[in-house]
């Protein structure tokens, strides 16, 4: 109906708190977690006279991200003072970047609503610091401050107003969630607020050339919230349009209970921040030489993995996607794939047993028992034949968690598991299953192919799982068609 | 820059300050002596001369990253007006910092 009129505009605005083990201008620690107002210094309490130094990898990180979202990196970076008042943060200003953010232009690639490639493009990505915490809900006359996180790290990643839908919004998150884990710089966690994300956005005539009134969200804590929030948004600003009322510049929050966006604050004037130098801070000059560094030290990241995956290893889409997921599944596979050239039989046992071991006892695959090199072995024990895959997964594997130190083999001969492809004992298997059913064999000749299946359970029966099924098959078939 | 009522109320809003009528003459009056005095660097010709922003040459004063643990938490909250065992305490804010 009247949605199809409009056409929502979507940027978002991604801050990344970084996994230093430092503060960004200071040495107190940023361990998350500790008693109130414990990791705090003279810099980040906003003493007067103290001096903040650059910690450098902060410096690096935002390389880092940079180089993986195919920035322009910025050889001098200044930073600058964004001034206004929070009690949160004691300096009266966070030490932020204003026009020199060491990151320029970029993009991520997601996938649209027709499963195309879509560029979302960067604005910008630069460093700035945390404010403390403010708690609200502890006494009911006062606000409560810990300033552990004041000073903690941050990247703000910008994009360009060209997400079209909360799908693609989730999908942009999502890929920007997987890039930090990979490059290990933030753990990416929305639900404790190490990545939070703002929502600016507004609706249009399809095909008009001027934005409509921006309103910004906040507060969402997940990333499946982000996309809710952005739907109840969207709907909301049509249904001003559609109603003749006028929708306001101004931020609003999001509530994940009511599912709907509530207004936090209005921007009757534009915001005056008064930016200035940060005279304490010298330039920092990011040399290409240090550039190039990092970039040859940076991980294989999802786009590389997937490309690898699907055209050198020759497995699906969608097997590539589901072990790109996660760093730590992708990792694993990578030393599987170190140690065995069955990629595609690797994939399976690493979705299959080992996945469904891992999630029916909760354990992460970072604890997983079983070495790379003891799966590449049970796969090799498949592929020669001496044990089926259902044994190998049924049986081998779960003895072998129990022995993550024995070798596969061993513990295939010892549990009595190893197939019996030995033709003079399964010849007796085959002949004893077809003696069993002498009226189903002549149904079979006359032409009930089918029965084969019950053949081939009976010697399954008879050698207790053990008949290698391929040979097995063949005997008995060349058996019954005999005469 | 002339300083008038309006530009006393902006910077007290930006400051999160309130003044009286009597106050305001007399910020009025002490801000524009200030400006002035300020101002007469006007008065020279900076045409073709760099901006200069930092007071050092030096660059890339970088820190390695490492915890140093200066102070403890009751140095931390000494200063603080009011304070509990833990947190330093301010009159209620309704909503978190909107900017980070």
């Amino acid at each position: 109906m009247s949605e199809d009129k409009y056409e929502p505009v979507i940027g978002l605005e991604v801050h990344i708190q970084l996994l230093t083990a430092s503060k960004a201008y200071s040495g107190d620690s940023t361990e998350y977690g500790a008693a109130a107002n414990t990791n705090v210094s003279p810099v980040s309490l906003g003493h007067p006279g103290v001096l903040p130094v650059v910690n450098e990898k902060m410096i690096e990180y935002a390389v880092k991200l940079g180089l993986a979202c195919h920035c322009e990196i910025r050889e001098y970076n200044e930073f600058a003072r964004k001034n206004y008042f929070y009690a949160d943060m004691p300096k009266g200003y966070q030490i932020s970047q204003h026009h020199t953010p060491i990151c320029n232009g970029g993009y991520i690639t997601i996938k649209d609503t027709e499963g195309q490639e879509k560029r979302i493009n960067i604005t910008r990505i630069h460093m700035e610091e945390d404010s403390g915490k403010s708690i609200h809900d502890q006494d009911p006359f006062n606000t409560l401050i810990d300033l552990n996180r004041a000073g903690v790290p941050l990247l703000e990643m910008v994009s360009e107003p060209e997400i079209k839908t909360p799908e693609e919004a989730y999908q942009y998150l999502t890929e920007v969630r997987k890039l930090v884990r990979y490059l290990d710089i933030c753990d990416g966690n929305m639900e404790e607020g190490s990545m939070r994300c703002d929502a600016n956005v507004s609706v249009m005539l399809k095909g008009a050339d001027k934005f409509g009134e921006k309103v910004e969200v906040k507060n969402m804590n997940s990333i499946r919230n982000v996309q809710r929030a952005l739907e109840h948004e969207i709907k909301r600003q049509i249904d001003c349009l559609e109603n003749n009322l006028l929708i306001y510049q101004e931020t609003r929050t999001f509530d994940a209970v009511a599912g709907t966006t509530s207004v936090m604050r209005t921007k009757e004037e534009a915001d005056d921040y008064r930016y200035f130098t940060e005279p304490d801070l010298p330039q920092v000059i990011v040399k290409q030489e240090y550039v190039d560094e990092i970039q040859a030290e940076l991980p294989q990241l999802p786009d590389q993995l997937f490309e690898k995956y699907t055209k050198e290893l020759g497995l699906s889409a969608y097997d590539a996607t589901v072990i790109i997921d996660s760093k730590s599944i992708s990792t694993y596979y990578e030393a599987l794939i170190a140690v065995t050239s069955n990629y595609k039989a690797a994939a399976n046992w690493l979705m299959g047993p080992i996945k469904s071991y891992l999630n029916e006892n909760a354990i992460p695959i970072g604890e997983f028992v079983i070495k790379p090199e003891s799966i590449a072995a049970l796969i090799g024990l498949v592929k020669s034949g001496k044990v089926s895959f259902t044994v190998a997964a049924q049986k081998v594997f779960p003895l072998l968690v129990q022995n993550p130190n024995m070798d596969p083999e061993s513990l295939a001969i010892e549990g009595n598991l190893i197939q019996d492809s030995d033709e003079d004992s399964l010849n007796d298997f085959v002949k004893q299953a077809i003696a069993k059913y002498p009226d189903k064999v002549l149904e079979y000749k006359s032409g009930k192919k089918g029965l084969i299946g019950l053949f081939m359970g009976e010697v399954m029966k008879l050698s207790k799982g053990k008949a290698d099924p391929k040979k097995a098959n063949q005997l008995v078939q060349e058996l019954l068609e005999q005469d | 820059m002339k300083i008038d009522n309006s530009t006393v109320d902006k910077l007290a809003d930006l400051a999160k300050l309130e003044f009286d009528a009597e106050s305001k003459k007399e910020i009025v009056k002490d801000l524009s002596r200030v400006l002035d005095f300020v101002g007469k660097l006007n008065e020279l010709d900076t045409e073709n001369v760099e901006p200069l922003v930092y007071m050092t040459d030096e660059t890339n004063v970088l820190r390695k990253d490492e915890v140093v643990q200066e102070i403890t938490q009751q140095d931390a909250l000494r200063n603080a007006p009011k304070k509990d065992s833990d947190y330093i305490i301010v009159p209620k804010v309704l909503q978190s910092n909107p900017e980070v």
